[in-house]
């Protein structure tokens, strides 16, 4: 066992951090207020493959590990929150799938431009109606001669505004017990009758991009199923396995940045004539979020060690993805409680941290859905 | 063109650093490529990818400075060596550094070597030029511009405290590089994955026909300490000709400089 990373992860930890520092953390208070997605620093993390990070060279990618995937996603959520979440799901959610599902036609074709950072991709899963009951999907997806006609609606897409095709989730039958059978389609976002809307006014991750997408008739032609017509549920339960090693990820890189601005105002602030930090009661604080912290840390390591060895990682990954995203939230409330009123003024940048990690407890499986995986996991 | 560039792994100064027994405490602090050495490592490539030819990035260190080298290397060099002396010297200065280097330099045929103007950390900025002396070729510090003609014309902009100085000089050529010369690239990923692959060759002093005797240093460290801790300020008050008074008083009895 080695808990120590190799040169290339810490190489890539460094690159990202600096990156993170000068081109997004000075801005990420702005995106925030003005709930402005990045789209430029998008481009530039293309030229730098941070978007095909985890791919092989052969489709664009860099051929690094998920362990250099969930570095990278980490130091940019210690950046911005949303910024982090757009990343995730752009690497995740819109291009992953393609790379584990797709035909080689389907790879070079929408991987390709996606891993070299020409193209955003993102994934339509939910829907008004079916969120984490995602088999209660009611989008159909209809054959006709050589297409597919698709109807219907999803709501809280990441990136859709910017990407260049979703693989949208849709009914296209019953099983012989009568359950719906889900099926991935990639639909370009310029098809006729598709409809992408941005009017979401967000709680937090302002700086990423959240979509409301509707289909009316839209055609595609039946060569853009993804993977199994038959097996679209499964595909997804894999994808979000994946995803969920980067919103701990993310969790982890927020959770960071709150409790360093923590650290450094209780050596700063002086109250009864001293610096709050000689205070126990703010030392214990500021000892369990750092433990906390690596504890998630480590976690999100040993899911993403294991997706890297081929092994089962399912309920490693909700571990994670659990212990990372109510940890965090936990980490960001004491950040704001160690900076008091202060901590309470937008002006001292860690209400924002709360109000971004809030959605790690929501997204890609809300924290009562990873204890049902657990669970689920242990045999129960 | 056979470009070499000098580089040094040094703590990050921005980082905060502690001393035990007389020496910077290396435990927990973070280190990094000496900020000026990135701007030759940029200047080197660019350079490289205008004219042809190879960039080799060499470095006096322990095993430590791999990871500098690969982050060179991933930024776009294309080979690097390590010089590996610290089993054999103990005490090493800007003499023992540049007498290695310099020997190092001396069969490689250089036409243009890049180092930074200065180290971060020791500050003396002496490792180019001297490098320069003892392979007898010109050299230029501190430059903010770099061109090279077809014919092998150099001009260079040289920063002096502020004001510009324009130089024409030849390849062989040494130069350090100051803050303004370019805006060091990030390495890409494919960059770094590609590193590893890159050669990394390693040296001691042996395989450069040196002793012990040649590099040992000729300056003694007496004492490192932290700065003195700035004290608060303070400003004076009341009227103007009793400022300066007041003023005159505390230089002469206070700070003693006057
Ligand atoms: C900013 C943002 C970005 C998003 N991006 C995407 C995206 O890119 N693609 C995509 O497909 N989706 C996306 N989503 C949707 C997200 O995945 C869903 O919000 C999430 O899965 C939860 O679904 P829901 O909101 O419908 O909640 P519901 O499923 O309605 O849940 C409501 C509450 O009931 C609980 N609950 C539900 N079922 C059970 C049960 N069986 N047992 C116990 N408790 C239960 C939940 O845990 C939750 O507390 C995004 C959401 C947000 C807010």
């Amino acid at each position: 066992m080695d808990f120590s990373l190799t040169k290339e992860q810490q190489m890539i930890k460094e690159m990202v951090r600096d990156f993170a520092e000068k081109e997004i953390a000075p801005y990420a208070a702005k995106w925030d207020e003005e709930a402005h997605f990045p789209l430029h620093v998008f481009r530039k993390m293309g030229e730098l493959g941070l978007l095909g990070l985890p791919f092989p060279e052969e489709y664009g990618g860099a051929g690094g590990d998920t362990i250099s995937y969930a570095i990278a996603v980490e130091e940019i959520g210690r950046a911005c929150g949303g910024t982090g979440l757009s990343y995730a799901a752009a690497v995740s959610l819109g291009a992953s799938p393609i790379y584990y599902f797709g035909t080689e036609e389907q790879k070079q074709t929408w991987l390709v431009p996606m891993a070299k950072g020409e193209t955003l991709g993102a994934f339509g899963l939910t829907e008004p109606n079916a969120g984490s009951d995602a088999g209660g999907t009611r989008t159909t997806a209809v054959l006709d001669g050589d297409e597919y006609v698709i109807n219907g609606e999803k709501c809280w897409i990441t990136n859709a505004q910017y990407a260049r095709q979703v693989i949208v989730t849709a009914v296209t039958g019953k099983d012989a017990r009568g359950k719906n059978i889900i099926t991935a389609l990639i639909v370009p976002t310029d098809s006729l009758g598709f409809t992408i809307r941005s009017n979401y006014d967000k709680m937090g991750v302002r700086a990423s991009n959240t979509c409301e997408l509707v289909f009316e008739n839209v055609r595609v032609p039946k060569e853009n199923v993804l993977g199994d017509p038959q097996k679209g549920f499964n595909q997804f339960l894999y994808t979000l396995d994946g995803g969920r090693i980067s919103i701990a990820a993310l969790a982890v890189g927020i959770a960071q940045a709150a409790f360093e601005k923590a650290l450094q105002y209780a050596k700063e602030r002086i109250q009864f004539g001293q610096p709050i930090s000689k205070f126990q009661a703010i030392q214990f604080k500021l000892a369990d979020m750092a433990m906390e912290i690596e504890l998630a840390r480590n976690m999100v390591y040993k899911a993403a060690w294991l997706k890297d060895q081929g092994k089962s990682f399912t309920k490693e990954a909700s571990f994670a993805k659990l212990f990372a995203s109510e940890m965090g939230f936990r980490v960001c409330n004491q950040a704001i409680q160690i900076h008091g009123g202060y901590g309470y003024m937008k002006e001292y940048g860690v209400e924002r941290h709360l109000r971004d990690i809030k959605l790690m407890e929501i997204g890609e499986g809300t924290s009562e859905i990873q204890r049902l995986v657990i669970a689920r996991q242990l045999g129960c | 063109m056979n470009i070499f560039v000098l580089m040094k792994r040094t703590f990050d100064t921005e980082e905060k650093i502690s001393i035990a027994n007389g020496k910077i405490n290396e435990e927990g602090a973070e280190f990094i490529i000496n900020p000026y050495d990135e701007y030759a490592i940029e200047e080197a490539i660019q350079v490289r990818d205008q004219h042809g030819g190879e960039v080799t990035v060499v470095t006096v260190g322990n095993e430590e400075a791999e990871k500098e080298l690969r982050t060179a290397l991933a930024m776009g060099c294309d080979k690097a060596v390590l010089i590996n002396i610290d089993d054999d010297v103990e005490e090493q200065d800007q003499h023992t550094v540049a007498k290695v280097l310099a020997e190092y330099l001396k069969d490689k045929n250089p036409d243009l070597i890049l180092a930074g103007n200065v180290a971060i950390d020791g500050g003396s900025g002496q490792v180019g030029p001297r490098v320069a002396e003892l392979l007898g070729i010109p050299y230029v510090t501190t430059i903010t511009k770099l061109e090279i003609a077809d014919g092998g014309k150099v001009t260079v902009v040289r920063d002096v405290e502020g004001d510009e100085e324009i130089i024409e000089t030849s390849l062989p050529l040494l130069v350090t590089a100051q803050q303004g010369l370019n805006e060091p690239r990030y390495p890409s990923l494919p960059g770094i994955m590609k590193a590893k692959k890159k050669p990394l060759d390693e040296l001691e002093l042996d395989d450069l026909d040196l002793d012990e005797d040649d590099v040992e240093a000729k300056t003694k460290t007496i004492e490192v300490f932290l700065p003195p801790k700035r004290e608060a300020g303070k400003i004076l008050q009341g009227e103007l000709a009793d400022q300066v008074k007041e003023l005159v008083h505390l230089l002469r009895s206070e700070a003693k400089v006057v």
